[in-house]
């Protein structure tokens, strides 16, 4: 088989990277920057618009911007850059070459034309302010549907080229044993890609089609069902994708072997088993279900991919912990981390996200998937303020966090200005943390998600919100103008290195082709080291982690049965 | 052996686990497992819980039982040009209540501590039924007449606000629910 086999060494962290890979993984990287781009600078129109005090858009144009901003940031960014870590953990941790690199090109194009038919719908047609959610039977203009199958497509192609060289570097031998936990979490994520883009097509074809006019009638509870069949599944797809570069960027700073392979695994697979059920949580206080079917499906079963998410809050600080101990960080409970390197934003972005995603993100998010309570904040801006905390905090700062380390690895640039790198992470950080948590309490005061204006002006019978809830969403948009600050610095840094940083020579780079023979693959590493523990017995090797995650737990609880006496004091309803 | 390299145990799922971990699981499992059963037991002995009575009904025939209602127990009308009719059922009767593009129909007075059997449903869109400040959010479907058992508390002046995205006009609808004493 004459197979192009160019790879490259990197001189300073040792991954091997095959060359059509690491185009593609550029590709890929860029695009979803280009995507940030545009959704932040929507952002900025967002923010100022639900600030009372500023009230920036008109009505028409804040509803095309809102549906633009989610959808080019929730899928456009997110699923390009996502797109680029399966091509990293499958290609370049396996040291194999990718499996049919034209198929991936053309998947990367099919996502291409998509997000731009998908934004020339919102946007030029001006037709189709529906939301990313575009529940029917409000409807959008056919070429909104058609953009997102065809991305969907892209996408789902670019999951097979994943799995082909998967089945590659099995079978050329190109590692030993089982594959990395980072590779096994990439595979849970495109394993509930591929189940998430198959509802994406069982609901949004036939709406592409009802919009053509082609089907006469779409029942809006069954919409409502598939189309968070696919929504929230896709979230599924975001938590296992950051919590694999969780780990890998454990391992990339500190060399942290996980505590137990077992356990990280094991957590996974929850992930995998009960990722179908998600989609109840968005139907809790819809009519026509049963409320056996909404409690098994909003807990996911008894919780169990909640479980699994507890699971990696503690394994993967736990790991950075052990790993540090066994430097010498062993002072007291907490020198480990103190001693952290706090300036590389490697790590910095990563904690960050990892706490907010905990914190923020995971507490918030099972408090409104529980069955009576998601009627206390159904729709409201605090519905925003948690997801911001998930797929903000958590996603895309865990992805800002990786860029940093690809820079220089795969790009082979510098960093253009280390000092902006060094600050970035929790400027973004603390922005988004203060949205999140603005967002949450605005929503806790009642105030709606999607809404225009909260004052009423002009309507014949106004609500006037109380005077706290204006001052969250003027806290709510500076902290936004702060997350976009931390937004821009880092687009500015990436596209500043990418494209003009320091070139970093790579030496005994060469270029061999198919034509000149088949260069040998790189040959297997031998297994090395043990773990950290021979089994069980003995001290603790994470007790400052164990604290922090009790700490966890508590405020959980204590959020938790908050919330449920406040809905104890709500109007008897059944 | 890191994260980022093959396990040094091929059989990984036979590696022993780390004790903090195990300690972990427990308590987590724990938990999840108090979480999940907090929602069956508030089913069963809270006071609010949605329910899931609906029932498949056309708009146009549940308009027609809203103009019933509202023809038999209108008490005044509201609103400058466009006047709105309120209407006060007796405790204990269907009341009903219409979502449409960008309104509520009709504005309904219910007293305190009385129970009514509360319908929801939307003409056209997807529209959120959310009462402030008592935030109560619930979603509005067309072609579903959902029946909410409501005892309303607390006398006084409620704000009505759609708060699920339908359109331009979203933020106009806004009504208001009296309970009187
Ligand atoms: C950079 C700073 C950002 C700011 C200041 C910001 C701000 C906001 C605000 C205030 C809303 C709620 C508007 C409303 O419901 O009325 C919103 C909606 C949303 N944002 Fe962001 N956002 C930012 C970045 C992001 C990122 C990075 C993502 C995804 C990865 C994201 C995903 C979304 C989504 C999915 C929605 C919901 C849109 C909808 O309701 O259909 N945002 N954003
Ligand atoms: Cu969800
Ligand atoms: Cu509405």
């Amino acid at each position: 088989m004459a197979t192009n086999r160019m790879f490259r060494t990197c001189p300073s962290t040792g991954l091997v990277f095959h060359q059509p890979a690491e185009r593609l993984m550029m590709a890929n990287a860029v695009a979803a920057a280009v995507f940030l781009l545009f959704g932040g600078i929507l952002a900025i129109m967002v923010v100022l618009t639900r600030w009372p005090a500023v009230h920036l858009l008109a009505a028409d144009r804040f509803y095309q911007v809102l549906t633009g901003h989610g959808i080019n940031m929730l899928i456009f960014w997110v699923i390009f850059f996502e797109i680029a870590v399966l091509y990293f953990c499958s290609s370049t941790l396996l040291k194999s070459r990718l499996a049919t690199p034209g198929l991936a090109w053309a998947a990367f194009w099919l996502m291409v034309i998509g997000a731009l038919i998908n934004n020339y719908a919102v946007f030029w047609r001006d037709d189709s302010s529906v939301m990313m959610t575009s529940y029917a039977p409000m409807g959008a203009h056919w070429s909104f549907y058609l953009g997102l199958i065809l991305f969907a497509v892209g996408a789902l192609v670019a999951c097979f080229v994943f799995f082909g060289t998967l089945v590659v570097a099995k079978s050329e031998r190109t590692y030993v044993g089982s594959v990395p936990l980072v590779t096994f979490g990439a595979i849970t994520a495109a394993i509930i890609a591929v189940f998430t883009i198959a509802s994406g097509a069982i609901i949004l074809i036939p709406t592409f089609l009802w919009s053509l006019g082609l089907i006469s009638h779409i029942d809006p509870l069954m919409y409502h069902t598939i189309w968070w069949a696919f929504g929230h599944s896709s979230q599924q797809i975001n938590v296992a994708a950051h919590i694999a570069v969780w780990y890998a960027i454990a391992a990339i700073v500190f060399g942290a072997k996980p505590l137990s392979e077992r356990v990280s695994r094991s957590a996974f697979l929850l992930y995998i088993l009960f990722l179908q059920l998600a989609s109840a949580h968005h139907l809790l206080v819809d009519p026509g279900l049963s409320e056996t079917w909404k409690i098994f499906n909003t807990s996911y079963a008894m919780y169990l991919a909640v479980l699994a998410s507890m699971v990696h809050g503690l394994t993967v600080p736990g790991a950075i912990e052990a790993a540090q101990r066994e430097k010498g960080y062993t002072h007291g409970l907490f020198e480990w981390l103190r001693k952290a390197p706090w300036g590389n934003p490697v790590f910095s972005g990563m904690f960050i996200s990892l706490v907010g995603f905990g914190f923020l993100g995971g507490i918030s998010g099972v408090m409104m998937g529980t069955l009576q309570l998601n009627t206390l904040i159904h729709n409201t801006l605090y519905v925003p303020g948690h997801f911001h905390a998930t797929v903000v905090i958590g996603t895309s700062l865990a992805f800002m966090a990786l860029t940093y380390f690809l820079i220089p690895t795969l790009f082979r640039r510098e960093v253009m200005f280390p000092t902006i790198a060094k600050w970035q992470p929790y400027v973004f950080g603390l922005g988004m943390t203060g949205v999140a948590l603005f967002l949450m309490a605005a929503g806790t005061l009642g105030v709606p998600r999607r809404d225009w204006d909260i004052t009423g002006a002009g309507n014949a019978f106004p609500y006037s919100f109380p005077g706290s809830a204006f001052l969250m969403l003027g806290l709510a948009a500076i902290s936004g103008l702060i997350a976009i600050t931390g937004g821009a610095m880092y687009l500015l840094n990436t596209v500043g290195s990418v494209f003009f940083g320091k070139r970093i020579q790579t030496p005994d780079f060469q270029h061999v082709r198919a034509a000149e023979g088949v260069a040998p693959s790189p040959k297997p590493v031998a297994a090395a080291i043990g773990s950290y523990h021979p089994g069980g017995g003995g001290a603790l090797v994470a007790p400052g982690t164990f604290i922090l995650a009790l700490v966890f737990l508590v405020s959980f609880v204590l959020y938790y049965f908050i919330n449920w006496k406040y809905l104890a004091t709500v109007w008897p309803m059944r | 052996m890191s994260a980022i390299e093959p396990p040094v145990q091929r059989v990984w799922w036979k590696q022993p686990l780390d004790r903090a971990e195990l300690l972990w699981i427990i308590l987590a499992l724990a938990w999840c497992l108090i979480m999940f059963f907090m929602m069956p037991y508030w089913h069963l002995y809270g006071k609010q819980d949605l329910g899931s009575e609906a029932y498949r009904m056309s708009p146009d025939d549940y308009a027609k039982l809203t103009e019933a209602m509202v023809t038999k127990y209108k008490v005044r009308e509201e609103g400058g040009d466009q006047k709105v009719p309120v209407v006060h059922p007796p405790a204990g009767s269907d009341v009903y209540l219409i979502a449409r593009l960008w309104s509520w129909y009709p504005i309904l007075e219910l007293e305190s501590g009385k129970t009514y059997r509360l319908h929801l449903e939307s003409m056209d869109y997807l529209h959120g039924f959310s009462l402030q400040p008592e935030n109560i959010n619930i979603e509005v479907v067309p072609g579903y007449d959902r029946v909410l058992t409501i005892t309303p508390e607390h006398p006084g002046t409620y704000g009505l606000v759609c708060n699920e995205y339908c359109g331009i006009g979203h933020s106009t609808m806004t009504s208001r629910l009296y309970v009187v004493k």
